[in-house]
């Protein structure tokens, strides 16, 4: 399943595994046939961004290896008071299947875009932004009662002065990126709703044609989110 | 991969259109429900309180299980061209280069910290 079709004159000639990368790479042409530019170029910037998490991660760890306070247990910090107990971690664990359920939602739209079944496809990726607004909502509720108790980047009641800091920086920057796939979400359901990728009508920003596989790069952008926070909860909140 | 030529006649003239990841809902449906017991079996590491080199084996296998899903499935890098995978998903292990200095480093300035301020900041 690994090897793609070539649409253009046929028959692929391209040899397989690692001769056809090498022959890909050298030839004198786009090196990533079968992905069009919006995909390839979407890809490298979640490349980018890869690399963008994973200095956040390192320097991460790099401070909390290299502090001789003690680091404070997530697992308690971020437990909530619920019927009496106190629950580890509860929101969020919540928090992480709301978003894997938005990716779940968005994978299905990407499908329903390529059968061209436009209200299902908007209403998914709708439910999509709703899921992600949602992600958002408890993160503004969990930072709330994080700075109610009195932790800044500066400074926290239970160790570690960095964990402030770097808790602030990771959850803050992943949010951002939450909060424009939501703007970006709204902005592609709209257009699929309207029929724009139906008619090839031209983009208000870039001019070009529409076509549904922006519902794929869109896709891209929203399971890259939620890829980075299996990241941030492994790392940041179960480790 | 019948399924990507339904959509071919009307684009065979464009050269960059490619026919869609068109795959069957089912298997999105079982990825994500894949991706909950993957989830719900990290937080019961937590909940359970597994500690060690256990828990952090257990995390780590549990993450990269749901990251190898989401990227292989959900963003369909499975079904693409091999130069595409390798270009996107190489350069990330490189990562692991960085990771090995800065724990060199982080070794060293908890070593100096210690030596010099004794267990302060």
């Amino acid at each position: 399943m690994a090897q793609t079709i070539e649409t253009l004159g046929g028959a692929d000639l391209r040899p397989a595994g690692l001769r056809g990368v090498a022959a890909d790479f050298s030839s004198d042409q786009r090196a990533f046939k079968t992905a069009s530019w919006g995909k390839a170029m979407m890809w490298i910037f979640l490349l980018s961004d890869t690399f963008v998490f994973g200095c956040f991660l390192i320097a991460y760890m790099t401070a909390r290896m290299s502090t001789p306070v003690p680091w404070p247990n997530p697992s308690e910090v971020f437990a909530l008071h619920i019927g009496g107990q106190d629950v580890p971690l509860i929101l969020i664990a919540i928090m992480t299947f709301v978003l894997i359920s938005s990716s779940g939602t968005m994978a299905m739209a990407v499908n329903f875009g390529y059968r061209r079944d436009r209200r299902t496809t908007a209403i998914l990726m709708l439910l999509t932004a709703v899921l992600g607004a949602c992600f958002v909502g408890m993160q503004a509720f969990e930072w709330t009662k994080l700075i109610t108790e009195r932790v800044r980047p500066w400074e926290n009641p239970w160790g570690a002065a960095q964990f402030g800091s770097t808790f602030f920086m990771i959850t803050g920057f992943h949010g951002t990126h939450v909060t424009i796939g939501v703007i970006f979400l709204i902005i592609v359901a709209r257009k699929v709703w309207r029929g724009d990728f139906d008619v090839e009508r031209r983009g208000f920003f870039t001019s070009r044609k529409g076509r549904y596989e922006a519902v794929e790069i869109m896709g891209l952008y929203w399971h890259f989110v939620d890829l980075v926070w299996v990241f941030i909860f492994a790392f940041f909140y179960l480790w | 991969m019948s399924e990507t030529t339904a959509h071919a006649q009307s684009q065979t003239t464009h050269a960059q259109t490619h026919t869609g990841q068109q795959h069957p809902i089912r298997l999105y449906l079982f990825v994500w429900g894949l991706l909950f017991v993957l989830s719900a079996a990290s937080y019961m590491v937590d909940y359970l309180g597994v500690q060690s080199y256990l828990r952090w084996t257990l995390i780590l296998l549990f993450m990269m299980l749901k990251a190898g899903l989401i990227v292989a499935v959900f963003m369909h890098m499975a079904w693409e061209r091999l130069a595409l995978v390798y270009a996107i998903l190489l350069p990330p292990l490189l990562v692991l280069v960085f990771v090995a200095l800065m724990v060199s480093e982080a070794d060293y300035t908890i070593f100096t910290r210690v030596a010099f301020f004794g267990a302060g900041p």
